[in-house]
C-alpha cells in the first residue's frame, strides 16, 4: 500500500501530539514550502532524504505515439530527483517483493 | 534550500507551533518517506509526485583501481516522479 498525505499526518498526529487538523496542515504546507522553493528556481536540499533540483531542457523533436506525427516537445524547465547516502543505502539493503 | 532552512520557514509559518515542534515534524515526516521506501513501499503525494522503487539487475562491475571484474548484485534505487501540479508550476514560471 501507498504511503499517502492521510497517513503521514495521521503520524504526525500519533507520534507527536499535533491535533488532526494541524497535522493535516503541517503535512500540506511542508509539501507546499518545497514545490514553492522549486518554482521560485531554488534547489532543495534535504539531508539524509535527497535533492531535488532543476533542470532546463531544450526544445527537441517528439511524435505522437498514436497517430506518428511529428511535433516538436518545446523547451521545458523540470525537477530531477537525487537520493541522499542514507536513502540510498537503506533502499539497497530492500530485498525485493519475493523475501520478507 | 536546505532542510534547516525549511524548518525555519515552516516555524514562521505555523507561529502556533513551537520551533521544536517543527523541527521534529520535518524529521518525523522525512523518517516516514525512508521507512515506507526501505520496505519497499511507493510514496503518494496528490500534487507533488510520486517517489517508487526501480530495480537495478546484477551485472558485472570492475574495481577501477585495480581493474578485477566484481559482480554486484542487483539492488533497488529511490526514483521520484513529479506530480502534475508541480510538473506545472516548476515550467512556468520563467
Amino acid at each position: 500500500m501507498a504511503l499517502t498525505k492521510a497517513e503521514l499526518a495521521e503520524r504526525l498526529f500519533q507520534d507527536l501530539g499535533l491535533n488532526k487538523r494541524e497535522a493535516k496542515d503541517f503535512v500540506e504546507i511542508f509539501f507546499e514550502e518545497i514545490r514553492a522553493a522549486l518554482e521560485a528556481g531554488g534547489q532543495v536540499k534535504l539531508s539524509g532524504f535527497g535533492n531535488f533540483n532543476l533542470r532546463t531542457k531544450r526544445q527537441r523533436p517528439g511524435r505522437n505515439p498514436k497517430t506518428g506525427e511529428e511535433i516538436p516537445i518545446t523547451a521545458r524547465r523540470v525537477v530531477t530527483f537525487h537520493p541522499g547516502q542514507k536513502l540510498k543505502a537503506r533502499v539497497e539493503a530492500y530485498s525485493g517483493p519475493n523475501e520478507t | 534550500m536546505t532542510k534547516s532552512e525549511l524548518i525555519e520557514k515552516l516555524a514562521q509559518k505555523q507561529n502556533h507551533l513551537p520551533y521544536k515542534d517543527v523541527e521534529f515534524a520535518v524529521k518525523a515526516l522525512l523518517e516516514q518517506l525512508v521507512q515506507a521506501l526501505a520496505s519497499g513501499d511507493r510514496v503518494e503525494i496528490r500534487g507533488f509526485g510520486s517517489f517508487s522503487l526501480h530495480y537495478r539487475p546484477p551485472r558485472m562491475g570492475r574495481n577501477p583501481k585495480t581493474g578485477t571484474a566484481v559482480p554486484l548484485s542487483g539492488k533497488y534505487v529511490p526514483h521520484f516522479k513529479p506530480g502534475k501540479d508541480l510538473r506545472e508550476r516548476v515550467n512556468s514560471s520563467e
